[in-house]
């Protein structure tokens, strides 16, 4: 898109469409407000920058200076950031048009967005189902076709989970290629900005352009931009791992269809496809909620209505300030993370959970390592371990909830880079099958993904 | 009562460094803003903001730590200490903990019980300061001012090396000595660039296990920490020698009636949960980088003492006052290059120098080469010295070139002996019964002739010659 016209006609449109999507709850930001910034945005865009014109929404855990960053949580209702994130101010530059602010589990925790303070997001193909989480309302507006891509953020899988529970195209970049600048942190060391796009293309170029150095976040790689891949005509020389401990006995066997006929449209493509075995995979979950529980008990401390947001509570004593803002600002998910979180960082159990966590970490990102080794490019696993789940249906279960998560996590523990991409269909609902990356290598790994795409019969039973 | 008892003191001190900006963002790092002018998302705290550290500081902080002779480590860690306090923004400090920045130093100072002692540095690390919180400003209401948030500290932990709470005092000037010279902070109490804790206890004389120690904090000033060390000292001998047994507690110091309380225990943090900071790599310091440091550390004061001793000949008590003040020190070495005898600028230095530092907030007024001047033309007869006193406050005052500025005061001796003998003449005429006896051996009477001379020449006269002349005269 070259010509203004046509970027008002998109911010337009966008909002319209997004409308029309009102019932899914997907989108946080007043649709008033929402179409004025877009059409003033589509007016001050940059017509030279690479996504002019786009319509691009963002979850509610990133910083924006329009629209208020409430992080779907009533402790941090109607606030509004002095400033954007690093991701947006380079949509921003690259003259995308931030078109809202999606609906999230609160602080990015949770597996189906129904742990919002705004109400859940409903899938859009089955109203009682939930869309995935915690990026689940970017998931939606992308599937419900309101918009081409959303931010989201990842911390054990939330892009991708959500990306296979909607049929959308939903990748993680590597653990620092993107800066978390203005992304509220959840858990600092797994938190990643990721991209949901209706087709890898979309979300690729996305990736890139958010993607690079930034001065103002230190765990950020010194790096250029990401750069994007052709489609290539074949898989040819691409070596493909396939973990056993990814398709364990129990698995649904209509995601093992799904995921057997990728694996060979892959070999089809020209692919290698070996099995390989990561073996500490098994203790990646139970890993990955106490790390990411103890930063998130750290990185929530800051919310105590002394500073910013609501106050729950008059009385002067600032100990009672705390108490309650804190014990009803959050909601329960919330609470039970922070005070898992801040167990496991207690003196006297320090050693037995985080640091022992800490050592399982590594020997889980040594397994990816060990495979990468021997040759092996890319892995291919399941995204998750079903389809949609019911609203409701896990939501007393924690540990259930946590369980939809267990083919996600690794990557983040690992820091590398994934993708889900839609591989069909499970009694008409959506599911993705997932590629890991070696770090840095996103390319090879979004080659991998157009092929893929290309190949599959995404809305076919599997 | 101190007597039957030994005090056993450890100090940990909060040091500000001397940097533009703050630790891990752009704000200004200067003391007496305007409240919260100083602040950024960064340093509120704000969500999503992210922390990146300042060169300039970890440099700093590598100085000091090689200046108190630490192993500087090439991989620290930052480290998040959790608390809740409203002038702590993002609930926890970034600190360092299991992987400090330097470890095993020592710092050695002149203890006014033991002569020179070494006081052990068990760790240097760096962090952030906290805000302020302001419980006086506002009736019942607690004001908080950011600014400070997020300064640069480095916190400087000694073992429990220290036998007196006078010898505590000696070893917190002589570090604040070293981190003056060395450019890393101005160490300023009152402003709060520098804050001790101590943690004290006490025990019988000859005991080789430490007692239950208290933390004292709250020491605002270097008047108070002896005083506030003594006075706690004193509790704890109390309480043992009345049966009773010290609580391990933090103690706050009150300096307005000179009394130590228990800090209550709600105020107390019991469990800071510290983990290495995820928003921060582990710190990497090249062996470059620490080298570089090494060459950017000036001579220090223990050293300067030493070589001042051996090269100008002082005793260590003129050296000590010499270089207790770097720029003082350089003063000197200036005026000794300048031509003067190392001896005489040491006590011009230690006496009109320093005196009329003192009294002017501009420092030292008379350049080195003007009083390297000035005392070559005291040696040359020139000046009498109580002259020379007059032409530096003069020259100090209002500049000039010592010898002019002596011949505009009229104050250069006479060494012309006929000027001389007709002073000499006129004294001896109008004391004639002194002149007596004088010759009937009362030689003293000499220095006296002498006075009166230089009184009649009005102080012009050549003291010795003037001498040379009487005995010529008053032996005819």
């Amino acid at each position: 898109m070259i010509d203004p016209s046509e970027a008002l006609a998109s911010a337009k449109g966008a909002a319209d469409r997004i409308v029309k999507v009102k019932r899914l709850n997907a989108c946080l930001t007043p649709i008033k407000e929402l179409r004025k910034s877009l059409v003033a945005q589509a007016s001050a865009a940059h017509p030279s920058g690479v996504l002019y014109g786009m319509p691009v929404a963002v979850k509610d855990n990133i910083c924006t200076l329009e629209f208020t960053t409430s992080c779907g949580s009533r402790i941090l209702e109607g606030y509004r950031s002095p400033y954007d994130a690093t991701a947006v101010a380079k949509l921003r530059a690259a003259g995308a048009l931030i078109a809202g602010k999606t609906n999230c589990d609160e602080f990015g925790m949770g597996s189906s967005t129904e742990h919002s303070a705004y109400g859940r997001s409903l899938h859009p193909f089955d109203k009682t189902r939930v869309p995935g989480g915690s990026s689940g309302g970017s998931a939606v507006l992308v599937a419900a076709g309101a918009l081409p891509a959303a931010l989201g953020s990842e911390t054990g899988g939330s892009v991708r989970q959500p990306a296979s529970l909607c049929g959308v195209v939903g990748i993680k970049p590597t653990y620092g290629r993107v800066s978390r600048y203005g992304l509220v942190a959840f858990g600092s060391s797994l938190d990643q900005i990721g991209v949901l796009g209706r087709s890898v293309h979309d979300a690729a170029r996305v990736l890139s352009v958010i993607s690079g150095r930034d001065p103002k976040d230190s765990t950020c790689e010194e790096r250029d931009s990401l750069r994007l891949p052709t489609v290539p005509e074949s898989l040819q020389g691409f070596v493909i791992g396939v973990p056993k401990e990814y398709f364990p006995q129990d698995l649904d066997p209509a995601v093992r269809r799904a995921c057997d006929r990728a694996i060979r449209l892959l070999r089809e493509l020209g692919a290698a496809v070996r099995e390989v075995s990561l073996p500490h995979t098994a203790y990646a979950v139970a890993t990955y909620y106490i790390i990411a529980p103890a930063e998130a008990s750290s990185n929530l401390a800051r919310y105590d209505g002394a500073r910013y947001g609501p106050r729950f509570d008059g009385s002067e004593d600032v100990r009672a300030l705390y108490r309650t803002t804190r014990g009803e600002g959050f909601g329960p998910e919330v609470r039970r993370r922070v005070l898992v979180g801040t167990y496991v960082l207690s003196s006297g159990y320090y050693d037995a959970y985080y640091r022992k966590a800490q050592q399982m970490r590594a020997l889980i990102a040594q397994d990816f390592r060990n495979a990468f080794d021997r040759g092996v490019d890319l892995l291919f696993t399941p995204t998750t371990p079903t389809p949609a789940f019911k609203a409701g249906e896990k939501l007393n279960d924690p540990v259930a909830m946590y369980l939809s998560d267990i083919f996600t996590v690794t990557a983040n523990l690992a820091g590398l880079p994934a993708i889900s991409v839609p591989i069909g269909r499970i009694r008409g609902l959506p599911i993705g099958g997932q590629l890991i990356g070696q770090a840095f290598l996103e390319d090879e790994m979004l080659e991998a993904a157009y092929a893929l795409e290309r190949a599959v019969p995404a809305g076919e039973e599997a | 009562m101190a007597g039957a008892w030994e005090t056993v003191i450890g100090l940990e001190t909060h040091v500000q460094l001397r940097t533009v900006s703050k630790m891990f963002c752009g704000c200004s790092a200067a003391f007496g803003a305007p409240p919260n002018s100083n602040v950024c998302p960064v340093c509120l705290g704000l969500p999503g903001a992210l922390p990146v550290p300042n060169e300039q500081a970890l440099k700093l902080a590598v100085r000091a730590a090689l200046g108190l002779g630490c192993t500087v480590h090439p991989r620290s860690v930052f480290a998040r200490k959790n608390y809740f306090y409203p002038d702590l923004p993002k609930g926890y400090q970034i600190s360092q903990f299991e992987q400090p920045l330097a470890t095993a130093g020592s710092l050695s100072y002149l203890s006014p019980d033991r002569g020179v002692a070494t006081a052990t540095i068990q760790r240097l690390h760096v962090e952030e300061d906290a805000g302020k919180s302001l419980h006086d400003r506002f009736p019942k209401q607690t004001a908080i001012d950011l600014n400070r948030c997020g300064v640069p500290l480095i916190e400087v932990v000694t073992g429990p090396d220290f036998r007196s709470p006078h010898e505590a005092r000696t070893y917190l000037l002589t570090l604040k000595q070293v981190l003056e010279y060395a450019g890393i902070s101005d160490c300023d109490m009152e402003k709060g660039s520098l804050r001790v804790d101590a943690n004290v206890s006490v025990r019988r004389a000859g005991e080789t296990t430490l007692g239950t120690k208290t933390e004292v904090k709250n020491i605002n000033s270097f008047a108070y920490v002896e005083k506030a060390l003594t006075v706690e000292r004193d509790r704890q001998i109390a309480v043992l020698e009345g049966g009773g047994t010290v609580a391990q507690q933090t103690m706050l110091y009150d300096s307005k009636t000179n009394s130590v309380r228990p800090q209550r225990s709600k105020e107390e943090s019991h469990d800071y949960r510290y983990f290495p900071d995820p928003d921060l790599p582990p710190l990497v310091l090249t062996e470059e980088f620490i080298a570089e440091q090494q060459t950017l550390l000036p001579e220090l004061p223990a050293k300067k003492r030493e070589r001042f001793v051996e090269k100008y000949a002082l005793s260590v008590t003129d050296a000590a006052v010499l270089t207790a003040d770097r720029a003082v020190a350089d003063y000197y070495e200036a005026v000794v290059h300048a031509g003067a005898e190392a001896k005489t600028a040491a006590n011009w230095v230690m006496t009109e120098v320093l005196e009329d530092a003192k009294d002017h907030a501009d420092g030292l007024r008379v350049a080195p080469g003007a009083l390297a001047n000035l005392i070559g033309l005291v040696r040359g007869g020139t000046l009498s010295h109580q002259a020379a006193k007059r032409v530096f406050a003069e020259v100090a005052e209002r500049g000039g070139e010592p010898r002019n500025v002596a011949e505009a005061l009229g104050v250069v001796q006479v060494a012309d002996t006929g000027v001389l003998a007709g002073w000499v003449s006129e004294v001896l005429g109008t004391h004639t019964t002194e002149v007596t006896r004088y010759k009937q051996g009362e030689t003293r009477l000499l220095q006296f002739f002498v006075g009166q001379v230089m009184k009649a020449s009005r102080g012009k006269a050549d003291p010795k010659l003037a001498q040379r002349v009487l005995e010529e005269k008053l032996a005819s």
